[in-house]
């Protein structure tokens, strides 16, 4: 499906422990749409909280990794098809998700969705129209509310959305919102945050535990030394810690 | 502005141009090649044959090109790896399906695990250019189809007279007399391949709507040095005087053609020309 | 829960009729093919729809075409031009954003940013201009000796062109035209797709498809099934069609009438 290889984004690192097992590559799909945990910089590389985890991890767990982008709609079609190993796409784990692949530890917090909306604006959450990501844990918790879903494919459709009167507010993580909110004079969040979600984790397949439990150990070994905290803060202020 | 416009995103956003002509110049002669195999079967008098092509030529066109786009992909390449699996790996204990997950023994993945990127890509590359062909062969192989029942009766009963086997017939009778009646459908085709090319990035292939759409959305200052708003009207309007000019272009060459083709044949457009010229 | 239930549930769900929450778990094979089918009723309507109104336009741009003064002759060119000449991937997107703008200027516009009405729109011109260079094309093989015979039968204009002209204009475009319309109803996917926003999750065939490919995970099924119904929907209207062809040359001998073959002579 829509398996998009990315020539100038993927880069291979040469991981600083010598002997990565037998010189196999994890290859790393993401979206590169979604700032701050991954997006596409201005040489057109994968940047952003996930690439710097990522690169982290992979060093910390001996591997050589590649970095792919892939559209969101189709992340894990390809990641079960085996045309990348993990995914590292700010992903929400849910139910849903598990059952088709298994996800690591997480390594945010349950992050809270907000809304963002017209400067001085009062959206109505119960019967409004409200904008979400097609296919996000956002737009199911919409759908299943009182309130009007418009559905985009792409994130920035769905803040565009709001700019130009079509949605009343649109629910995305609040880390992805806050930016744009501080950046832009007439957006702001409004309403109170959402608690859905539980956490964000890299998704691997179900088959492949031994890679699975790599990534939990350095993901685990980060929350203890306090790396992971500091990677947190760098890019995803006022987020929790561990 | 000079600097915006030629950050290393830009530049992948030119080099999408590229991208898409190289696909439209390999696609073109493969579904051509494809249609041409398939026509030929649907001809055939070989029963299975025939309706292998006639199957394959009615399903193809009977749906939506996106619908095909979007699993096609996936269903090739686990098609292959499938194959390679059977092959390379026959002592291979487990299955290969396990829950959701399409599991095949490493040494039949394809391209290895291990290639560099730039094998990943041709690879995906090569399974978009293949979707195309499949799908617009199906198309080619009906004009072409048609081109075959158009070649006049009375030519192959002057071959049949002068004792050629029926393969003697289709190869030096019928194959070079059909393309004069082919070629107005054939030239309508290569226009519709160069219009669905924007659907490239369902293929897997960042093409320049990929980049255009990328370049466009807003920007945040943090995560650039060039923020801007949404910008995505005037990358898309630069595709938009891109199609029109590539569709323009193609429209003069493929008159031109035509026009040298039908010279000294006997149809009306050859005809016309005597006719002007006397 | 039997399939006769989710088809009462879900049968017309795309037009906002039944459950208003679409499945979420345990998708079984019938809802994947209730809905979906449910989605096939945007797809007709917007094709149905194109097909009629663009039919009048386009009879419009091929005459405009083919008239001798030079401004109108230019606009239907430049119509066709543009219309052909692009994306229709790339049409949508300009048209909605031009919907959205027009929308700050006058309340008038709400309705047009909205897909049943901005995409319908957009198709409608679409078809207006390939269907105009298929009549325009059929209008300038018209035979000479029909127009004779309507002089010499004395009718002039309006009769002239209702009664001669446009039965044989339409006669010969007809496969041509056949075909056009397949198309129409196959870039009818595009609407939702790129674009058009999904409203409550009221779409095409194609929104639901890609809903199931992205809850279950599995492409395998749903676009499938998308695939059968468009197969369907492309054997209904190759009939319909024929029908209508075999009316147009009901007055010619068995050997003259031109056939409705399926070639893709105009697609976008």
């Amino acid at each position: 499906m829509k398996k998009i290889l990315l020539g100038t984004a993927a880069l291979t690192l040469s991981a600083t422990m010598a002997f990565a097992q037998d010189g196999s590559v994890v290859r790393l799909g993401t979206e590169g749409a979604y700032p701050p945990y991954n997006f596409i910089n201005d040489s057109g590389e994968v940047d952003g909280f996930e690439r710097e985890l990522g690169d982290e991890l992979c060093a910390r767990a001996e591997l050589t990794c590649e970095w792919v982008t892939n559209e969101w709609d189709s992340i894990i079609p390809n990641l079960v098809s085996g045309n990348y190993d993990a995914i590292i796409a700010g992903m929400s784990i849910t139910d849903e998700r598990d059952e088709v692949i298994d996800f690591t530890s997480n390594y945010t917090q349950p992050d809270p969705s907000s809304y963002l909306g017209i400067d001085g604006a009062e959206p109505d959450f119960e019967g409004g129209i409200l904008a979400a990501q097609a296919g996000t844990i956002q737009a199911s918790h919409i759908a299943s509310s009182g309130a009007t879903l418009v559905e985009f494919a792409t994130p920035d459709e769905s803040v565009a959305a709001v700019r130009n009167g079509e949605a009343d507010a649109v629910l995305a993580d609040k880390a992805y919102l806050l930016p744009i909110a501080e950046e832009a004079a007439d957006l702001a969040i409004v309403g109170e945050d959402v608690l859905i979600g539980g956490g964000i984790g890299l998704g691997v397949r179900e088959s492949d535990t031994e890679l699975k439990d790599k990534f939990s150990v350095a993901i685990d070994a980060m929350k203890a030394d306090g790396s992971l905290n500091a990677l947190i803060e760098k890019w995803l202020p006022g987020s929790a810690t561990f | 502005m000079a600097c915006y416009l030629t950050t290393a995103k830009h530049m992948a956003l030119y080099w999408s141009f590229g991208t898409v002509l190289l696909l439209l110049a390999i696609t073109a002669p493969l579904a051509l090649a494809f249609g041409f195999g398939a026509a030929a079967a649907a001809r055939s008098r070989f029963l299975p044959l025939r309706w292998f092509g006639q199957i394959y030529i009615a399903i193809v066109r009977g749906v939506p090109d996106i619908a095909f786009f979007l699993f096609f992909v996936i269903a090739l390449d686990q098609a292959f790896e499938y194959i390679r699996h059977k092959v390379k790996c026959p002592d291979w204990d487990q299955p290969i399906r396990q829950g959701s997950d399409f599991v095949v023994c490493a040494a039949a993945k394809l391209p290895m695990g291990n290639a560099a990127q730039w094998v990943h890509e041709t690879y995906g590359f090569f399974l978009a250019v293949l979707t195309f062909a499949i799908v617009f062969g199906a198309f080619a192989a009906n004009v072409l189809f048609g081109a075959m029942r158009a070649v006049p009766r009375a030519q192959m009963e002057t071959a049949e007279a002068y004792g050629m086997t029926p393969r003697q017939i289709f190869r030096r009778i019928l194959v070079p007399q059909m393309w004069v009646y082919a070629l107005p459908g054939l030239s309508n085709l290569w226009m519709v391949l160069i219009k669905s090319t924007p659907l490239l990035f369902l293929l897997g292939v960042e093409d320049i709507v990929y980049w255009a759409r990328e370049l466009g959305g807003s920007k945040t200052p943090r995560f650039t040095d060039y923020p801007h708003g949404d910008w995505r009207m005037w990358y898309f309007l630069a595709l938009l005087v891109f199609y029109l000019c590539f569709t323009r272009v193609s429209e003069v060459v493929l008159e031109r053609l035509m026009v040298r083709l039908t010279h000294g044949q006997a149809t009306l457009g050859g005809e016309a020309q005597r006719k002007v010229a006397a | 829960m039997s399939c006769w239930e989710t088809l009462t549930d879900y049968g017309l769900r795309s037009i906002g009729i039944g459950e208003r929450l679409l499945p979420r778990s345990d998708f079984t094979l019938c809802q994947q093919v209730v809905l979906i089918g449910s989605g096939m009723i945007w797809n007709v309507y917007f094709g149905l729809v194109a097909l009629v109104t663009g039919f009048v336009l386009a009879t419009a741009v091929a005459l405009g075409k083919a008239s001798g003064q030079t401004v109108t002759r230019k606009l239907s060119e430049w119509f066709i031009f543009l219309f052909r000449g692009s994306p229709l991937f790339i049409q949508f997107f300009f048209a909605y954003f031009a919907f959205q703008s027009l929308k700050s200027v006058s309340s008038v516009f709400d309705p047009f940013s909205a897909a049943w009405l901005g995409a319908l729109i957009v198709l409608f011109l679409n078809t207006a201009a390939y269907s105009g260079e298929i009549f325009y094309g059929a209008l300038r093989s018209v035979p000479k000796g029909d127009a004779e015979a309507a002089d010499a039968y004395g009718l002039s204009g309006w009769p002239r062109f209702r009664r001669i002209i446009w039965p044989t204009m339409l006669r010969l475009a007809w496969p041509a035209y056949t075909n056009e319309a397949i198309f129409l109803f196959h870039a009818t996917t595009l609407v939702y797709f790129s674009g058009f926003p999904a409203w409550q999750q009221k779409g095409d065939a194609l929104y639901y498809a890609s809903y199931f490919a992205d809850k279950t995970f599995n492409p395998f099924v749903p676009y499938p099934i998308l695939a059968g119904y468009f197969i369907l929907l492309t054997l209904v209207i190759l009939s319909c069609f024929g029908l209508i062809n075999r009316r147009l040359n009901r007055h010619l001998p068995q050997e003259q009438r031109l056939r409705v073959k399926f070639r893709p002579n105009l697609i976008r």
